[in-house]
């Protein structure tokens, strides 16, 4: 057992290994799964709510889907209060950058920049790792639609498709098969609905289990985020066939 | 009486400096280059508070440097460089010294394939103009360049034009400017394309 290392988060145990990482970790795989999947001309982010209520507010909150900026989504799984401190700092840092730059931030620099807070907090401070995992879809001019996925240690990737929280690993095996590089943003969306319906525990797939948002471009060219309606939402499960509610649940 | 001066065509941009650098009632120096090459694609021109000058355009060099390093090499385009210039001096403006620089940015803008020319003065004013000047030399070229610059001139007419304006600081200017250096910035970078010293005028 580690427990001897376990109460100082900035140190090492002798095997190499910072457990605190490891534990925030641990708590992010019993989250609600987040995927993203990367296409052609947009982004997709598709996630499983775990609150479930008929009197949550579904139209106006979000769980685990968040703005950024105007090019850029995140999708987090793990502890929602330790992802709000990260998504504020996140949004600030890229306002900062847009007032010196007048540029909208690069989508990397933005992910670079939310994983140095994270790497801090596992090597100095004497604080907690956030328990948190993110993935992140956005735009840019230097590379176009991107999709990125973070950790509590800090480190970052680049992705084709991705997923995090519970079940991402059998999410993952099931992306690695049925994606190809070229996808349109439809197809994406289709393919993550039926990724998440695959790996998803119950019996209801509906917009009260399931959130969308998409980043992509409309008919003149212009980069839009889109957090999708609870209507779209089912809309899109019933034209793919994936459409179910179990009437027994309050 | 530093000269700077730019005019920006379809996909290049002019920029020129004058080459005497005076303290006084003496010549420091006849071959001052005013300027600072930021990246391949974008240059900047500096006059105003000896020493100041210096330390600005290094310290924005210095910046812009930092910022490829920092992300795989990417270079900054133009409008995000003309915009952390006027960030840092509009900030620098409510500190305990202020830069007293004055500022012409021309570059090759990368993002959108266009040529930019930005007029910067001290208090972080910005603009992004076809052509302009620092100091006294605006007095006598805009007007030259109202009547025959376009958004079509090709860089040989607008250098042309620009050696007529030379040629026109000198006559009628009270002091000396010993000549221009002039470098353009387009697609391929930075390079210099003239250098013309000592006007000679006949009476």
């Amino acid at each position: 057992m580690a427990r001897r290392y376990d109460s100082r988060v900035t140190t090492f145990s002798p095997e190499g290994r910072l457990y605190q990482v490891e534990y925030a970790m641990q708590a992010i795989s019993q989250a609600g799964t987040v995927l993203g999947i990367q296409g052609t001309d947009g982004v997709v982010l598709v996630s499983e709510k775990k609150v479930l209520s008929k009197l949550l507010e579904q139209d106006t909150s979000t769980e685990k889907i968040y703005v950024l900026n105007d090019d850029i989504l995140c999708g987090v799984a793990g502890i929602t209060s330790d992802a709000n401190i990260l998504i504020n700092y996140a949004r600030e840092a890229a306002q900062k950058s847009l007032l010196t730059y007048n540029v909208n931030i690069p989508v990397e620099q933005l992910v670079r920049r939310m994983c140095d807070l994270k790497q801090g907090y596992t090597q100095y401070g004497g604080l907690r790792p956030f328990g948190v995992s993110f993935v992140y879809a956005g735009y840019d001019k230097i590379h176009g639609f991107q999709l990125y996925q973070s950790n509590p240690s800090g480190n970052y990737g680049g992705w084709k498709a991705t997923s995090v929280g519970a079940n991402n690993q059998s999410a993952q095996s099931l992306l690695k098969q049925d994606y190809n590089d070229d996808m349109t943003l439809e197809a994406c969306c289709s393919l993550a609905l039926k990724v998440l319906s695959k790996t998803m525990d119950g019996s209801t797939l509906s917009s009260e289990k399931v959130e969308l948002a998409t980043v992509g471009k409309n008919k003149e060219g212009n980069v839009y985020h889109h957090i999708w309606t609870p209507e779209e939402i089912d809309a899109l499960l019933k034209k793919e066939g994936l459409f179910k509610k179990d009437d027994a649940q309050t | 009486m530093e000269v700077l001066i730019g005019v920006r065509g379809p996909g290049y941009v002019l920029l020129a400096s004058n080459l005497n650098q005076v303290r006084g009632i003496t010549i420091m120096k006849p071959d001052d280059d005013k300027s600072r090459v930021l990246n391949k694609h974008n240059l900047m021109l500096y006059s105003g508070e000896p020493g100041d000058t210096v330390q600005f355009a290094e310290y924005v060099t210095a910046n812009v440097a930092l910022y490829s390093r920092r992300n795989e090499e990417l270079e900054l385009h133009t409008e995000a460089v003309s915009s952390f210039v006027r960030r840092e001096l509009a900030d620098s403006l409510r500190s305990r010294h202020p830069y007293q620089v004055n500022l012409l940015i021309g570059g090759y803008d990368i993002t959108d394939d266009t040529a930019k020319l930005y007029w910067i003065d001290y208090l972080g004013t910005k603009a992004e103009v076809p052509y302009a000047a620092q100091g006294y030399a605006s007095y006598y070229l805009l007007s030259m360049f109202d009547r025959h610059m376009t958004p079509e001139t090709p860089m040989e007419e607008a250098l042309a034009l620009l050696k007529k304006g030379y040629e026109e600081l000198e006559r009628r200017m009270p002091l000396s400017l010993g000549g221009f250096v002039t470098k353009c910035v387009d697609k391929d970078g930075v390079r210099v394309v003239d250098v013309t010293r000592g006007i000679q005028l006949v009476a």
